[in-house]
């Protein structure tokens, strides 16, 4: 790729070790306060910070005699499960219908598409609480699903259309001369060579959706607390070390999900991407 | 013949594909939007519900001295979350991409790992360092403060008065305009390194070896040749960085206390407790047009 490599021009020592150092300094930046507060989620004292006390499972375990929080685990996953199932089906539909077809007003439905990912998150959460108070619809699980989908499939979109890119349509007429229909065609060419984009994109929609505080918050109602929100009240409330034990086991899984979706969506060329 | 009812079973197939996401789309995020513009036009009824008279009431009380406060302070700390963001991730950014190949994938992802891991957890962990029985402020009442006592015991000066008298209490960090501006650059300094990446990796650097043949110093050739060239990136970064901060609502609330807030708590207070939908909407809706004419910028520059 690179003609001219920046690296091996370094020049002089001072700088490149002072970036060097910065470097460091980045990452560790990143990193310790997720350490501090797994850390502090292995610490015996009852405050959920200060001095150390000694190490101990205390507040895992009680966090799991915690009925509340199991409550908000299985609004969680009822609310992550539906919502990644509705928008990946949709999602993957419409990357099939906009990388293969071409249609007046694509521009003006790309935009739309893109649109929920770019919009502040405080916006479109007023936005769909408005909209549902004006229907007196009741807030609950089927509100906040609602709204999950509406950003999800835009995710789901743009990863499985990444993919799509890559994707080689002479195999599809290859399948067709040897005289598979179309839905055959479909079923066992198109469908497995892009199945690592839609299961990377499930999984993103998946994180996003256990993850999302803001618009869950708004969209909610009495019984439909999820993990997210539980977390929020219990910071606000008073601070407690089930907290940090609750944040650790979240922060480990979506870390695990990222880097399960991350893997499965590299298959697709073109390395890491933001999206 | 064929050929048009080959054409009718694509027009099918297509509006089957897309069907599905431009109802949603449409009735869950266009019909919402729109109403937010709408009811912001509206105006508040005596018991909280809307009342439909056309009027920009909810637009001019922006310039309520205390709205434009809170918009002052607002842009004050999306400015600096930007700045800040720019000045040390440029440089990480330039670090990750003058690594060996091999590291390069393996730090980027490191970067990103974090990024995607709850938001709100990773401003809660802030709150455990910076809050007044935190991290810092252990160390500072706690070690600090007795090595200070110990210091005064040892060597008599006059300095470790005031220094033992200030390390007594605790920092005031919780609740300020900089605990929201650190929570920020912690939850956005990877989409600055990013695009900064992207465009120092692309550098060509044969041409920074042409202004250095040409006598220009290290500064000067950064200053004239590398900065230009990876400037589409820095733009990038800091929409990137400057669109979520403006619209930041988890960090002050979290962070900032009661004291320090921005236009996100305006918007939560007036829909959940103000319970002012009209003024909530004109707010949220100048909110996403700013984030709209940002992303439109950053778009026109990433295609030139």
């Amino acid at each position: 790729m690179e003609t001219t490599s920046v690296r091996k021009r370094r020049r002089g020592r001072w700088p490149s070790r002072l970036l060097a150092a910065h470097g460091v300094m980045g990452y560790l930046f990143l990193y310790l306060p997720i350490v501090i507060l797994v850390v502090y989620s292995f610490n015996a004292s009852r405050y959920a910070s200060g001095a150390w006390r000694g190490f101990s499972l205390e507040w895992y375990t009680s966090l799991f005699s915690n009925e509340a929080i199991g409550v908000a685990l299985k609004n969680t996953l009822i609310v992550a499960g539906a919502s990644t199932l509705i928008s990946t089906v949709f999602g993957t539909m419409v990357a099939l219908g906009m990388e293969r077809h071409k249609f007046r007003g694509k521009l003006a439905f790309d935009a739309l598409l893109y649109l929920p990912i770019i919009i502040p998150d405080i916006a479109m959460a007023v936005m769909l609480l408005l909209f549902f108070v004006l229907c007196h619809a009741r807030l609950g699980i089927v509100t906040i699903v609602i709204s999950h989908v509406a950003f999800n499939i835009s995710f789901v979109a743009v990863v499985v259309r990444a993919r799509l890119a890559y994707f080689d349509i002479s195999l599809e007429e290859a399948a067709q001369d040897l005289y598979a229909n179309e839905w055959q065609t479909f079923r066992r060419v198109t469908l497995p060579l892009i199945m690592p984009g839609i299961l990377g994109g499930a999984l993103l929609a998946f994180t996003l959706s256990i993850d999302d505080f803001v618009i869950t918050f708004f969209t909610s109602g009495p019984g439909s607390t999820t993990l997210p929100l539980r977390i929020y009240s219990m910071v606000k409330l008073g601070v407690t070390p089930e907290i940090n034990a609750l944040s650790s086991i979240m922060l480990v899984a979506s870390m695990g999900l990222v880097m399960l979706s991350l893997l499965l969506r590299k298959g697709g060329g073109g390395g890491i991407d933001i999206l | 013949m064929q050929r048009q009812r080959r054409f009718r079973r694509e027009t099918w197939r297509l509006l089957g594909l897309i069907s599905p996401t431009l109802f949603w789309l449409i009735v869950f995020f266009l019909v919402p939007l729109l109403l937010v513009l709408a009811i912001s036009l509206g105006q508040r009824g005596t018991y909280g519900g809307v009342r439909w008279d056309l009027t920009l009431e909810n637009y001019a009380r922006f310039f309520d001295p205390l709205y434009l406060r809170i918009f002052g302070r607002t842009v004050f700390i999306a400015l600096a979350t930007t700045v800040i963001c720019l000045l040390t991730g440029y440089p990480l950014a330039y670090f990750i991409a003058t690594r060996p190949s091999g590291w390069r994938n393996g730090l980027l992802l490191l970067l990103m790992i974090p990024f995607w891991t709850n938001f709100l957890i990773r401003t809660y962990a802030w709150l455990l360092i910076l809050r007044d029985q935190g991290v810092i402020n252990i160390f500072w009442t706690g070690a600090m403060h007795e090595f200070m006592a110990h210091a005064a015991m040892t060597v008599p000066l006059p300095i470790w008065g005031p220094l033992l008298e200030a390390t007594s209490v605790p920092l005031p960090l919780f609740g300020t305009d900089g605990a929201i501006i650190v929570g920020l650059v912690y939850a956005w300094l990877p989409d600055m390194v990013l695009p900064c990446y992207a465009s120092i990796e692309r550098l060509d650097y044969s041409l920074v070896e042409a202004a250095q043949d040409l006598y220009a110093n290290r500064f000067r050739s950064f200053l004239r040749v590398i900065l230009p060239m990876t400037m589409p990136g820095i733009v990038a970064g800091s929409v990137l960085v400057f669109i979520p901060s403006l619209g930041a609502y988890v960090t002050p609330d979290l962070l900032g206390g009661a004291k320090s807030i921005m236009i996100g708590n305006v918007i939560y207070s007036q829909f959940m407790s103000a319970r002012d939908y009209p003024f909530g909407s004109a707010i949220s809706f100048v909110l996403m047009a700013v984030m709209l004419l940002g992303t439109l910028i950053y778009f026109r520059l990433g295609t030139e």
